[in-house]
């Protein structure tokens, strides 16, 4: 079937984010790298995060997403780049984990 | 990351390009990397084609800098043989899944674009088709016309290749038939085993759109390697 890419369900990662760019818009990607347990996505899964907040793609199953997001904001118009680590038995400020008992590492970085 | 580097990156996506994103985890810096596409000899690259490989991204070492390699390979593809009304329920999941889709039918008033609206359609004879689009081991086909005319060049050309999923429609007798003719054509027991058929997981699926779901699982059981009585 000749969609293109992801673009049919409207979940394309990268297309989105040059997508917002060209709306003059604040952008950010998040990349899954690492995990340990039952991850709910996979290493190398993304998201795509606007200046708004709206996101595109997935880094787990809704889990961790608002930290994400909350950093990205941040990444945005500071620049550069983060490494976050969530897993259950998390203690950072975050007080957000994944319930599934996992691990994953995301890396954050804004677009230039 | 540069803006630059992404419209690159989506650039080579649609060309179908293998891809490679590597990220150095300290400094931040990215570039890509078309490993399948030089000679150049570097740890770097090799890491990127291993990846490319096992369709797997992963954090590679490499002297004192960890970068990580995301991968950006084509889609996987799915052959449907025969524009029959599973298929019209096929190739929108099968695409939501991901796959790039081709339905392949030399009759007309089946591979119509009113039936297959934004469906790649093929109307050559089916071994054709399937001998100039290549599929190789990134690739399924599923035949679903119950027509030995169609559906047989169809198999005979998926045997000789290294798709993941060969799916057949057709009854237990069907398929009994089948077995004979494609032995009488000099294919071994082991080559005709890689055949589903019946084809699906047995869910009792009835509608066209049911007995696509049980098509589209196990061909994603295929896929994933999980065992299947």
């Amino acid at each position: 079937m000749n969609t293109d890419l992801d673009l049919a369900a409207r979940d394309d990662v990268i297309e989105s984010a040059l997508h917002w760019q060209t709306e003059g818009k604040k952008v950010a990607l998040a990349t899954v790298i690492q995990t340990w347990g039952s991850a709910p996505r996979p290493v190398g899964s993304q998201l795509a995060i606007d200046e708004a907040g709206n996101m595109v793609g997935s880094v787990s199953g809704g889990c961790v997403e608002g930290a994400v997001i909350q950093e990205a904001l941040e990444l945005m118009n500071s620049g550069g780049h983060k490494t976050l680590e969530f897993g259950v038995s998390n203690d950072d400020a975050w007080e957000v984990g994944l319930a599934c008992g996992g691990k994953i590492r995301i890396f954050v970085e804004a677009v230039g | 990351m540069d803006n630059s580097l992404l419209q690159e990156l989506q650039i080579a996506r649609k060309s179908k390009r293998q891809v490679v994103l590597a990220t150095n985890l300290t400094s931040g810096k990215s570039e890509l990397l078309y490993p399948f596409e030089t000679h150049e000899v570097s740890e770097l690259l090799d890491e990127a084609r291993t990846a490319l490989r096992f369709d797997k991204p992963h954090e590679a070492k490499i002297d004192d800098d960890v970068f990580f390699l995301n991968i950006f390979n084509p889609p996987l593809r799915l052959f449907i043989v025969g524009a029959v009304h599973i298929a019209q329920k096929l190739a929108p999941m099968a695409a939501a899944t991901g796959y790039e889709v081709i339905v392949i039918d030399p009759r007309r008033s089946f591979g119509s674009e009113m039936r297959f609206p934004n469906v790649a359609l093929d109307d050559r004879w089916p071994d054709d088709a399937l001998g100039e689009l290549a599929p190789d081991r990134r690739s399924a086909i599923v035949t679903l016309t119950h027509d030995a005319k169609l559906d047989d060049p169809a198999l005979e050309a998926a045997l000789k290749s290294d798709v993941f999923y060969i799916g057949a429609l057709g009854s237990t007798r069907t398929n009994a038939k089948r077995h004979q003719r494609l032995t009488a054509k000099g294919f071994s027991e082991t080559d005709i085993a890689r055949i589903n058929g019946p084809v699906g997981l047995d869910i009792g699926a009835q509608s066209p759109a049911e007995i696509a779901v049980s098509i589209m699982a196990e061909l994603t059981a295929c896929l994933r390697g999980k065992a299947i009585e």
